[in-house]
């Protein structure tokens, strides 16, 4: 098996990700491809360091892990919070930023 | 260039000029000092010095006068070379090479002038009393007027340059502060406004001359300028001389600064007397003879003083012909006889004296004539038009008196005072000047013929005042045509005492001043210390014929104003007339000229700079801003709020990095 095919998954995972992310309105759902791209990335990560045969992509990876599981706990937390403010969880319903 | 020590040792060696002022002349400065406290008292006590306040400005003014004397005495008790003195009163501003102290001139000049301006205004404050007597701002007047007289001896008797300037700007501050005394009357505070604009333009002359004196002679003490002229380099002392003459110009009302003089008689008539006919006006004079060593050394600044005074002796005699507001024909006439002055001034040392004896009687019987003028206006309800008066002479005898005196004494008349010191200036015009005898030509003829049109003027204006028939209301009713019956009711009268008596002492000195003084030459020799000795020139013509001529241009002027003025009769309102009356009506356009070739074009200027501050420099920062906001309002719309959007917009960013990475890698 190509490592080429690993890097050509990775970038499916990502635009599966990216797409969800953008087309989505669900928070969790938006969540739930955050999380797709950012496996992606690990992905990309640990083929590239096996491909130049040293462990720093690998290390990167667990990196994104932590990153990841700390993005996940204040993300949901938001969630939450805004759900209980609005009886909403749409992306879109959120709008406040502009002005 | 000479350095200050040398000038401190040129100083030293001139004889001229004294230090040690004896005993007998160091009163000086109470002259100063009296009208001075007299003003800070007054001015300071307000409300509260309402009911004593014009006596006290009279009694200052008085003991001032009664300090001249003293002075005077003084001055003739010691020998004819010891009469110049200098009097160090304290340091001014001392610093190092330049050092500017107060100091007083005490010699024949300042003297005389302290015994005008003293006499005189002592006069015209007791006038003022009675005067004045009706206004509620009768103290502040005085205030004022002893002000003026604080300032006017300040310049006078200054022994430099600076000190003068200290009272030619003190005396300047008085006239705008006198003229505009009824402000709130607007044409009166713009006439205000107008001399004193006009007065800083020859203001700016002194400031430059002064410069100039510094740079070249490192002092502003008469004593080291006046020694030190004939050694600089004649241009610098040319450019000094203009930029004096550009001085007496403003202040004297001389052509081509004459314009203020007219409208500055929007003030109380005993100030149109005192500050602009008998003294501050003639300080122009007085600056010119004072610098006599400054002009002696250049005869080309002489000779534009002498031109200066014969075009304005020329103007204003002119102007007076037409104008019929009473105290405009006489402001018209005093411009005439200061042009006289300056012309005297210009002619040299020949002259130098006779323009002082001119400018003392002159002081005598003008102010007369304006106290006169004054006392009509009193008793004709402030009517100043003369087409309006008429026939007052039988209610108002010594008005009436005291006005034919002085009038006859302006004539030139002997044995009244003008004859003799008006003579003798049309004298001095006709001695020829070595290299350019046309002078004496040109400038006599001037002088001679501006003799006949100053009959013409001042005959015109006292048989429209006093002769013919009446042309006021006299409220009688009566149709049989002795008079018109419209206009407000007069009622004609004399004044009271205190307007009269100053007005019969200033008669007597039009009448007898001039011969006392012409009497063995003794003013001229009086005031030898200071004008030097001039040799008697013989003129181009024999001074009989000239004489002779003279009286005959006189009494042409007075019989032709006589047959107009008083035999025929005189329309209540100015008729039609000539280009050149019409022009003499309006002051030869001199409003026209200077709004045309200086208040236009100022005001286009500012106009423009205005214009451009707001279009280019405003403009740039304003536009710079203008373009930040546009900028800023369309990049706003990116910031919709949506948070799938701005994740698109970093993916399409990301895309973006990629493909010009990918790009530039390949």
């Amino acid at each position: 098996m190509e490592l080429t095919h690993y890097v050509v998954l990775s970038c499916i995972l990502f635009s599966v990700g990216a797409a969800t992310v953008l087309l989505r309105r669900n928070a969790i759902i938006v969540f739930m491809g955050v999380e797709l791209m950012l496996n992606a990335t690990n992905l990309a990560f640990v083929t590239f360091g096996r491909m130049h045969g040293d462990l720093s992509g690998q290390v990167i990876a667990f990196f994104v892990m932590v990153v990841a599981a700390a993005e996940v706990v204040v993300g949901l937390a938001i969630i939450i919070a805004i759900f209980r403010a609005r009886r909403s969880v749409s992306v879109d319903d959120v709008d406040l930023l502009k002005s | 260039m000479p350095t200050v020590t040398s000038v401190a040792a040129s100083v030293a060696a001139s004889s001229a000029v004294s230090n040690e002022v004896p005993a007998s002349l160091e009163l000086a400065p109470y002259v100063i000092l009296l009208p001075l406290v007299g003003a800070a008292v007054l001015l300071l006590a307000g409300r509260r010095s309402d009911r004593w306040g014009h006596w006290l400005g009279l009694a200052t003014a008085i003991g001032s006068f009664v300090v001249g004397l003293v002075l005077l005495v003084g001055l003739l008790g010691l020998d004819a070379g010891e009469r110049v003195y200098d009097m160090a009163l304290y340091d001014w501003l001392p610093g190092g090479t330049l050092d500017v102290g107060v100091g007083l001139r005490i010699d024949p000049l300042s003297v005389t002038f302290v015994l005008l301006v003293t006499f005189v205004g002592s006069l015209i404050h007791l006038y003022s009393v009675a005067y004045m007597e009706h206004d509620d701002d009768r103290r502040r007047f005085f205030a004022y007027l002893n002000l003026f007289v604080a300032a006017m001896l300040v310049l006078v008797l200054a022994n430099s340059y600076l000190l003068l300037f200290v009272g030619w700007e003190g005396v300047g501050l008085a006239s705008y502060l006198l003229i505009g005394f009824w402000y709130r009357e607007r044409k009166n505070a713009v006439a205000a406004k107008k001399a004193f604009v006009m007065n800083r333009v020859g203001d700016i002359g002194l400031i430059v001359a002064m410069m100039l004196m510094l740079a070249t002679f490192g002092s502003l003490d008469f004593a080291v300028v006046h020694e030190q002229a004939p050694a600089a380099s004649l241009g610098i002392v040319t450019a000094i001389g203009l930029m004096l003459l550009l001085a007496a110009c403003g202040k004297s009302a001389q052509f081509p600064l004459q314009a203020w003089l007219g409208d500055a008689m929007a003030g109380p008539t005993p100030v149109s007397a005192l500050i602009h006919a008998a003294t501050m006006v003639t300080a122009g004079v007085y600056l010119v003879v004072r610098s006599a060593p400054i002009f002696d050394v250049s005869p080309d600044a002489r000779l534009v003083v002498a031109i200066i005074g014969a075009v304005t002796l020329v103007f204003g005699a002119i102007i007076g012909c037409a104008k019929d507001d009473i105290k405009k024909a006489l402001a018209a006439s005093t411009m005439s006889q200061i042009g006289y002055m300056i012309l005297a001034a210009g002619l040299g040392p020949i002259g130098y004296a006779f323009a002082i004896f001119h400018l003392v009687t002159h002081g005598f019987f003008k102010a007369g004539l304006f106290l006169g003028a004054g006392s009509v206006m009193h008793g004709m309800g402030d009517q100043v038009d003369m087409r309006r008066f008429g026939g007052l002479s039988r209610y108002m005898k010594v008005t009436f008196v005291t006005f034919g005196l002085g009038w006859l004494a302006i004539l030139g008349i002997p044995p009244f005072s003008g004859f003799w010191s008006k003579d003798k200036i049309i004298e001095a015009a006709f001695v020829p000047v070595e290299g350019s005898e046309w002078q004496a030509w040109v400038f006599g003829f001037t002088a001679l013929i501006g003799a006949g049109i100053t009959a013409f003027y001042m005959s015109r204006l006292f048989f429209m005042t006093f002769g013919g028939k009446r042309r006021w209301n006299d409220g009688s009713g009566d149709v049989d045509g002795t008079g018109p019956q419209q206009g407000p009711v007069q009622h004609p009268h004399e004044s009271p005492l205190l307007m009269t008596l100053p007005m019969v002492v200033l008669a007597f000195g039009s009448v007898f001043l001039g011969g006392l003084l012409a009497w063995g030459d003794s003013f001229v020799t009086w005031l030898e210390p200071v004008t030097g000795h001039a040799e008697h020139a013989e003129p181009v013509l024999p001074v009989w014929s000239l004489i002779t001529l003279t009286l005959l241009l006189v009494v042409g002027g007075v019989i032709l104003a006589w047959r107009q003025y008083a035999v025929a009769d005189v329309p209540v309102t100015a008729p039609p007339a000539s280009a050149l009356t019409r022009a003499a009506r309006v002051d030869l356009y001199q409003d026209a000229v200077n709004e045309t070739v200086f208040m236009r074009p100022g005001q286009y200027l500012t106009r423009t700079l205005v214009y451009s501050d707001k279009e280019v420099v405003d403009g740039t920062w304003m536009g710079g801003a203008a373009l930040l906001g546009t900028v800023g309002r369309v990049w706003r719309k990116a910031q919709n709020g949506f948070v799938r959007s701005y994740a698109a917009t970093i993916l399409g960013g990301l895309i973006v990095i990629v493909a010009v990475v990918l790009a530039l890698a390949s």
